[in-house]
């Protein structure tokens, strides 16, 4: 049965898991940036990232209504009811793609996160206020590598065009429709759009001419490397069932 | 002021202020190995990140191992006061030429060894560092001085996990108590070698750099910690500690630096892993810092023509 607040509740979920999976493999650079500076911004954007991800997912355990906290939703459900985009969930190594990654997702959670704040929904209002502050440093962050790798060297240059190439058929899946959405999806993509062109025009880059890809997160359909995220994420806390930590 | 008569007033020796080369190259050396040690640092913990078994304890781990890269930040600056870049001590620590802390060498093969490294291998670091805030050399003290508030933060929060570890299930004790036996000794081993056979210390010891001897601060290491073991309901691996009254101090028994001089030559479990990991970051990293250079470069050409 689909009530209201379990469509919220699981538009809530979404927001949640985009964040936590982004903050997951954003972690995995703390110690492998290209430069110390680097390190510490990606732990930042990631800490940020899992903090918006805590607050979403107890809320989302509270609209659901069953008492299940934060720990129980990130550690205790499988691969098909994760509800995370695509955009986030794929592993990188390549500082451009994680880069240019940051760029779409952080525009588009800009938008997204300003657009919520003056939502009619208290708790979501309030996340979003917070959020909105922390996700325009990402984005400025972001904005400001594509744009040095993309005007920098040639290398650099190739690099960074191939990295938004790859990361550009996810950005489509942000802005399909949703039940329960707060906000209509597919009226930021022009706003995220406005955000992200001029960064790739400043960095002498191409908007990628790409056909979107699948997508299916919202509806608990991952590619094959959620899996093994999860998998790593979870085993500790799984190992030991009703263990406190 | 003359150096001779700063150190005696137990005042703080500055960049511009004149200073014999000795003491010039002994601060870099320290300086740049406590730097390295930080960085090599974030490894061992970053270990954990991904699976961190709540997502509050995720948080706490991601932050922590932040505020190591930040030290290496502030320790790299103080470094770079005494006329060496950064770029040049990272390729003496790619290369082999300057160490990094040898505890980091030892491998974290439970969640309990990130409370182990907070507990022990940070609390070993604060008395080893609190003394370093008084430091003749002016930038570094700053720095400890900073590094040491955010150390004493680690500290409790790895006490914080072993105590929670502790009053768990039996596997949980049993997975604190292992990490405790296996970090004990490396830990007291991080006060370097005994004072018989420390040679630099003399001598960093009247330029001011160095304010108490090896032993000394292993002693108030254990000191510390044998009241905070009790206090987690574990044990450490040595059955010779016991207060001694006359003292004034717990006995305990013999550490065994033949492990500590192996570990230093190369031979400790990670030193392969933990050095071609840090130099495979910075040649992964390369074409970034290239590109970043090349564009405040075109950025530079830009501004001077507009």
């Amino acid at each position: 049965m689909s009530t209201p607040s379990k469509t919220l509740g699981d538009y809530v979920l979404g927001l949640a898991d985009d964040a936590l999976v982004s903050a997951q493999r954003m972690g995995w650079w703390i110690s492998r940036a290209p430069q110390l500076e680097e390190d510490l911004a990606l732990a930042n954007i990631g800490l940020d990232q899992l903090g918006q991800a805590r607050t979403l997912l107890s809320y989302a355990g509270q609209l659901e209504g069953d008492g299940r906290t934060e720990d129980d939703l990130a550690y205790l459900r499988d691969e098909r009811e994760f509800r995370n985009v695509w955009l986030v969930e794929r592993a990188q190594s390549d500082f451009g793609v994680t880069m240019a990654r940051l760029l779409l997702f952080a525009a588009w959670q800009s938008e997204l996160y300003a657009a919520l704040a003056s939502c009619p929904d208290p708790t979501l209002a309030g996340v979003a206020g917070k959020a909105v502050k922390e996700v325009a440093y990402h984005l400025d962050h972001a904005a400001r590598w594509v744009v040095r790798l993309g005007d920098g060297t040639e290398e650099s240059h190739q690099r960074m065009q191939a990295a938004l190439d790859a990361e550009w058929p996810y950005l489509d899946e942000l802005f399909r429709p949703v039940e329960g959405a707060v906000v209509d999806p597919a009226s930021l993509h022009p706003l995220v759009l406005a955000r992200i062109e001029p960064v790739v025009a400043e960095a002498t880059l191409e908007v990628p001419q790409v056909a979107p890809a699948r997508g299916g997160g919202r509806a608990g359909l991952h590619t094959e490397e959620l899996g093994y995220l999860l998998a790593e994420m979870q085993h500790l806390h799984r190992s030991h069932p009703g263990a406190t930590w | 002021m003359d150096f001779d008569d700063l150190l005696a007033g137990d005042g703080r020796v500055e960049p511009r202020d004149e200073m014999p080369d000795g003491y010039r190259r002994t601060l870099v050396r320290q300086i740049a190995q406590h730097a390295h040690s930080e960085i090599i640092g974030m490894q061992p913990e970053g270990n954990w990140i991904s699976r961190a078994p709540s997502l509050r304890r995720k948080a706490i781990l991601m932050a922590k191992v932040q505020d190591e890269a930040g030290h290496g930040l502030y320790l790299y600056a103080a470094a770079e006061t005494l006329g060496v870049d950064r770029e040049d001590l990272l390729d003496q620590l790619h290369t082999g030429r300057q160490k990094y802390s040898s505890i980091f060498n030892y491998p974290t093969l439970t969640w309990a060894d990130v409370g182990a490294i907070g507990w022990l291998v940070d609390g070993a670091a604060i008395v080893n560092q609190v003394p370093l805030c008084r430091c003749s050399y002016g930038p570094y003290a700053r720095a400890m001085v900073r590094v040491c508030k955010e150390e004493s933060f680690h500290q409790r929060q790895g006490f914080e996990i072993l105590h929670t570890l502790s009053h768990g299930t039996p596997a949980q004790r049993a997975m604190a108590q292992d990490a405790v036996d296996r970090y004990w000794w490396p830990s007291l081993m991080m006060f370097g070698p005994p004072d018989d056979d420390s040679p630099n210390s003399a001598q960093s010891m009247a330029w001011g750099i160095k304010r108490f001897s090896n032993d000394d601060l292993r002693q108030r290491f254990v000191d510390m910690t044998v009241p905070q073991a009790e206090a987690l309901g574990l044990t450490l691996p040595d059955p010779e500690i016991r207060w001694n009254e006359e003292r004034g101090h717990y006995d305990f028994g013999t550490v065994d630096f033949t492990e500590l001089f192996e570990v230093i030559k190369g031979n400790g479990p990670c030193n392969q892993q933990r050095l071609a990991h840090r130099v495979g970051a910075h040649e992964d990293g390369a074409w970034v810092r290239e590109a970043a250079s090349a564009y405040a470069a075109k950025q530079a050409v830009r501004e001077g023509a507009a």
